[in-house]
């Protein structure tokens, strides 16, 4: 990719690129792999998603059997969380942190390597299981409980042969994955940043990214911790969620959910980083409260420790217990709405650029906004009870991941693709990416609420026809249709514009970290000499000699 | 290390203007000459060829708050839509029973301020992103650049503080008033243990064992008498979701928990398991029928009939039931058969629904069921048996005797 | 870029940074940390809650000697630092060798502990909740502490062949880091099994 754009590189044989990619510890390559693995995985999900709305169109459909259809949303849960956000996040995170504090790689090249390579196994691991079972054509044996695997479903007793296997070792592998790029991010944002860059004056992104890979930290390992219980259980014939010999299931939810829901944040922080990098450029102002900003980040990362058991609002814990992660989730808002006001006070007074990246920004800013408040109502225990595993939830954690994600994932694609490839994305076929994208996510998004309030419980494969809900399923599955070719849009750009895309130069946004400040791509060393900082916004510095941010920070 | 080039003009805002204290009170306007109207007429060159789509978008960029909001509008005015009752059997907001009621009253509450913060920053920022457009790109100057201010981060801490306690303590309110609530002498016990995937409902004090159908006596507010369900399961993971009734609760092996309801109105009220157990978690549906007390009663009575002795008619099927294995898993009291697996069908024919509520109880149904349950329900656990058409009719002609 | 603001970087302190080696080991130790947690709150969850025997008083005997020679460790480990960073290779080789038989004794011992309930009393992971939860809990710390042997004997074998200089003491020092851990989760380990739940 990167020998494509830069001319005078040096003719290589095929074979000679394969190995070059294949065995990389350069943190752009890497950061590129991850990217590409997860845009694949994007797709793979993405196909599964148009199956579970075909099937959901209408009441009583025969379009798939319910053994499919429950391996379907299994691994569209899985394969979302675990090889899509979570890869093409680390991959972004690992391509521009180490540009933004001008290092010139990661901590740990090979570690970096090493973490990308199991993140890759575990996915295809996880796609394994299709040629585990009986038959293809009943899509093999992949695994039917679940992205959260509640006991005792996963027991040798209700998931005969292999499939939870299977999913087991990929879940355990991305994990393993996970915490490497986790200790990456950490040790790369605090040991290798370039000389004047204090704390105080990284850019948000790589506080953000530090935060995420403490995050990671503490919040994949009881994933693995959980994952190994379940080996042992499967395997060994140990008896952690064996409810025949006194073990418990609850506990599976409990150790589930610790990693479940700061896993939420793990993905959700990465992407509050590229809008806190985007709105600024594109309003032509620095961002509003930095250091609220990075207190917000760091409460969230802390408060998010304590509110597991939101998700177990019905399981029957005592009422104190419910009302105690009621507070806790609750108080998860204020340093959200933190943020929200923030990026608000950015744009207050600026003059806002609608290019392609800020249009996701923007759109991200508004549907967060109403992902936040239907989160609020899902912290409130007893409207929980009536909304927790209905349609209501699965509209508002799409919401949040589409709506939110999905969009500053775009947005952090078409404001980086010129650094990463040295070819603009087009503008215009990227408008009409937003805008049918738009359309198409609130098309299937907003209207997926109303059959969870008219009591439709999620992850069934079929309803009954005169509970008022087919009209709104059938809306929602058109929608799917709009996201569809909007996502086909955006392919074709990528592909198209990096053939022949107009060239990006260094700084094609007028941009102010330190990623702009070398060559696109940058070369293989990122900087010729290491730069020097003495403020949040070093090439602001450069562009304003008379009038330097380090003045007032 | 390379410069970097500005196209800023290099001459924005005088320092003592961005100084961290001007922050305290935010301009609210800018000056912004009219000009050429192309965002990035400088970065893609190729797009002042196609400049009429270009300004079509522009426009539609202009009008984004307006889309946004429509969009955005479908969501309250569709729950006000559907929130008559009629148009769907488990609506959440068309509360038959005190917890359920409880459970509304909150939440309409809940939604009136979460409804008011949605407008008021939906409002800020669609202000933002309209008022504070680059309309002039020829004006390369750059806006004050505002550092932050203290008071108001202040300000968007402390309001959301309180309004994070006021949902709080009324919340904590409605999770005791429900968790807590004190079982007066009059109640119902019932015992509902979850299969995969169907229900069986035990009434400890009445000596009654029915499945998938629960029948409750409707509660006069002055005389209450309300169900008390204890929840056990048999296998996996199930969840108790009857939304017009009560919020829903888990029922988990080894975990027992309980709940309660009690209806107002008497009527059926539907509902299905609402927590993923397997192949046929969709066809897990609940069916509650709220009787007045006299057809309560009358209902018990008859479930406490054992079944009558089978009549010479259908002595083959009775027979049947014994030699095919049927009576492994299920129960018919009178008889030998204690199966324990299925669903009790000593009064069967009681029953509006086969296969847990998923198609009426109509001869043609259960033929077709006994044939292969996996007609209506693939995936559940009761095997097809191998029967003749000859056998199959006795079976059923057995069956329709069980009142 | 600096020639805007030179006057301002001369007058700061030289640029430091935290090292590397010890940032990412302590982010190990976390992440280590979290899963330990889970185990041992799974452990101290099922304390008592076995449907059948043994219980852990019949079984357990408390590996006093064990107990004291992984602890001691830490302390010849710290030893073999010091001086190793006042450049005495003989005494570093010296305490690093008393720290990887400290703890091969440790291991050893764990070993006959594990045969001996395994083969005379029949006790195994499949027993019960207190055989599921104390081989993987015991299991879990035994497999950090034989990763921690592999590492001590690899810098023995490199110290034997006279590859190991006072410059190479950081990197001592952040593997010392990993040994002082896997001794602090035996110290939670032995009073959660040992002592909690016995």
């Amino acid at each position: 990719m990167a020998s494509e754009a830069v001319p005078l590189t040096v003719h290589k044989s095929p074979l000679a690129v394969v190995y070059e990619w294949l065995g990389t510890a350069d943190h752009k390559k890497i950061g590129l792999m991850y990217i590409v693995y997860a845009l694949l995985f994007l797709v793979v999900m993405g196909i599964e998603a148009c199956l579970i709305r075909i099937q959901l169109a209408h009441a009583n459909a025969t379009f798939l059997s319910p053994q499919v259809f429950n391996r379907l949303f299994t691994l569209h849960g899985t394969t979302g969380v675990f090889f899509v956000a979570m890869p093409i996040l680390v991959g972004f995170g690992n391509y521009i942190v180490p540009l933004m504090i001008g290092a010139r790689d990661m901590a740990y090249p090979r570690l970096n390597a090493f973490g990308f390579w199991m993140t890759a196994f575990g996915g295809l691991l996880l796609y394994g299981s299709f040629f585990a079972g009986a038959s293809i054509a009943q899509a093999g044996a992949a695994p039917d409980f679940g992205w959260f695997a509640y006991a005792p479903l996963t027991s040798t007793a209700f998931s005969a042969g292999h499939t939870a296997d299977y999913w087991n070792l990929s879940i355990l592998l991305g994990g393993v994955g996970s915490i490497a790029a986790g200790i990456n991010f950490v040790a790369t944002v605090l040991t290798m940043r370039c000389p004047g860059m204090t704390l105080g004056k990284m850019p948000l992104m790589a506080w953000m990214n530090l935060v995420l890979g403490g995050l990671i930290l503490v919040t994949i390992s009881p994933l693995t911790a959980a994952q190994m219980m379940l080996m042992a259980d499967r395997y060994l014939g140990a008896h952690f969620f064996d409810v025949q010999a006194g073990g418990s299931v609850v506990m599976w939810m409990h150790f589930f959910w610790i990693f479940g829901h700061p896993e939420v944040y793990v993905l959700i922080i990465p992407c509050f980083a590229f809008i806190s990098e985007v709105v600024p450029v594109f309003s032509r102002k620095a961002i509003f409260g930095y250091p609220a900003m990075v207190a917000a980040t760091v409460s969230i990362g802390f408060v998010s420790l304590g509110v597991w058991a939101h998700h177990m609002f019905t399981v029957g814990m005592p009422s104190y217990g419910n009302a105690f992660f009621v507070l806790t989730t609750m108080v998860v808002a204020v340093p959200t709405g933190i943020k929200i006001f923030n990026w608000l006070a950015t744009l207050w007074g600026g003059k806002i650029r609608f290019a392609t990246p800020m249009m996701f920004a923007v759109g991200f800013l508004f549907q967060f906004l109403i992902g936040g408040l239907t989160g609020i109502t899902l912290a409130t225990a007893p409207f929980d009870w009536q909304l927790g595993n209905s349609y209501f939830v699965v509209a508002h954690f799409h919401y949040v991941i589409v709506g939110g994600i999905m969009f500053s994932i775009f947005a952090a694609f078409y404001y980086w693709f010129p650094k990463m490839t040295g070819r603009m994305l087009n503008e215009t076929l990227g408008k009409w990416h937003f805008w049918i994208f738009l359309i198409g996510f609130h098309l299937t998004f907003d209207t997926l609420h109303i059959p969870g309030l008219l009591g439709m419980p999620r992850r069934i494969y079929t309803y009954e026809a005169g509970r008022g809900w087919e009209i709104w399923n059938m809306i929602s599955s058109v929608g799917v249709i709009f996201q569809g070719v909007a996502v086909l849009i955006f392919v074709y750009n990528m592909v198209a514009s990096f053939i022949k895309g107009a060239s990006a130069g260094n700084d094609p946004w007028d941009a102010w970290t330190l990623e702009w400040a070398t060559t696109s791509p940058p070369p293989e060393y990122n900087f010729a000499v290491v730069p020097e900082v003495h403020s949040r916004r070093p090439l602001w510095d450069i562009k304003h000699p008379e009038d330097p941010d380090w003045k007032y920070e | 290390m390379p410069r970097v080039t500005t196209t800023c003009d290099a001459h924005h805002i005088a320092p003592s203007a961005i100084a961290i204290g001007y922050g305290d009170s935010m301009p609210t306007h800018s000056s912004m000459p009219t000009g050429r109207g192309i965002t990035l007429a400088t970065a893609l060159p190729r797009l002042e060829n196609c400049g009429t789509v270009v300004r079509a978008l522009s426009s539609a960029i202009r009008r984004a708050p307006l889309a946004l909001f429509l969009f955005s509008a479908v969501v309250p005015s569709a729950i006000a839509a559907s929130s008559g009752g009629p148009t769907s059997p488990t609506n959440i907001f068309a509360p038959a029973s005190t917890p359920a009621h409880s459970i509304y009253r909150l939440s309409v509450f809940e939604l009136e301020i979460l409804g008011a913060i949605f407008v008021v920053v939906f409002s800020l920022l669609a202000y933002a992103v309209t008022k504070f457009r680059d309309r002039n790109h020829a004006d390369e100057t750059e806006p004050p650049q505002i550092y932050g201010s203290n008071q108001m981060e202040l300000a968007w801490t402390v309001i959301p503080v309180l309004i994070v306690v006021v949902l709080f303590l009324s919340t904590a309110q409605v999770i005791h008033r429900v968790q807590d609530a004190h079982a007066p002498d009059g109640k119902i016990q019932v015992t509902a243990v979850a299969h995969q995937f169907w229900w069986e409902y035990r009434y400890p004090q009445l000596g009654v064992v029915a499945a998938n159908e629960l029948h409750v006596p409707v509660s006069d507010p002055n005389n209450p008498t309300p169900t008390y369900i204890h929840l056990l399961s048999a296998d996996v993971d199930h969840s108790f979701w009857v939304p017009r009734l009560a919020g829903k609760t888990d029922l988990i092996p080894n975990h027992p928990n309980n709940m309660w309801i009690d209806p107002h109105e008497t009527g059926l009220y539907l509902g299905q398991c609402a927590q993923f157990c397997g192949t046929q978690h969709a066809k897990m549906l609940l069916r509650v029928y709220v009787q007045s007390r006299e057809d309560f009663d009358r209902w018990v009575h008859d479930q406490q009939q054992q079944a009558a002795p089978a009549n010479p008619d259908v002595a083959a099927g009775s027979a049947l039931f014994i030699s095919k294995a049927c009576f492994a898993c299920h129960t018919i009291n009178g008889t030998i058969a204690a199966g324990k697996v299925g669903p009790d069908l000593t009064h069967l024919m009681s029953r509006d629904t086969i296969g847990s509520g998923s198609v009426p109880n109509t001869p043609a149904n259960l033929l077709k069921w006994v044939r292969d349950p996996a007609t209506f329900k693939p995936g559940t656990l009761m095997p097809a048996q191998d029967l003749t058409d000859q056998e199959l009719g006795q079976i059923v002609a057995y069956l329709m005797t069980l009142h | 870029m600096s020639a805007t603001t030179a006057n301002i970087s001369a007058s700061e302190a030289p640029w430091q940074l935290p090292s590397r080696g010890k940032v990412g080991m302590i982010c190990l130790i976390i992440a280590e940390s979290a899963i330990f947690t889970i185990f041992i709150a799974a452990y101290v969850f099922y304390i008592g809650k076995s449907l059948s025997g043994p219980t852990p008083r019949a079984v357990l005997k408390v590996p006093v000697v064990g107990t004291i020679c992984l602890l001691s460790s830490s302390l010849t480990m710290h030893w073999a630092i010091a001086a190793l960073r006042k450049a005495k290779t003989g005494l570093f080789s010296l305490f690093w060798f008393v720290t990887l038989a400290l703890g091969a004794i440790f291991i050893i011992g764990t070993a006959i502990e594990w045969r001996h309930m395994i083969y005379q009393d029949g006790f195994t992971i499949q027993t019960n909740l207190f055989g599921t939860t104390f081989y993987s809990l015991v299991g879990l710390h035994a497999s950090h502490v034989i990763v921690g042997l592999i590492g001590l004997a690899l810098v023995m074998i490199l110290t034997l062949l006279g590859k190991v200089k006072p410059a190479h003491t950081e990197r001592c020092e952040v593997f010392s880091l990993y040994w002082h851990f896997v001794d602090a989760v035996w110290v939670v380990v032995f009073t959660t099994v040992y002592i909690l739940g016995r």
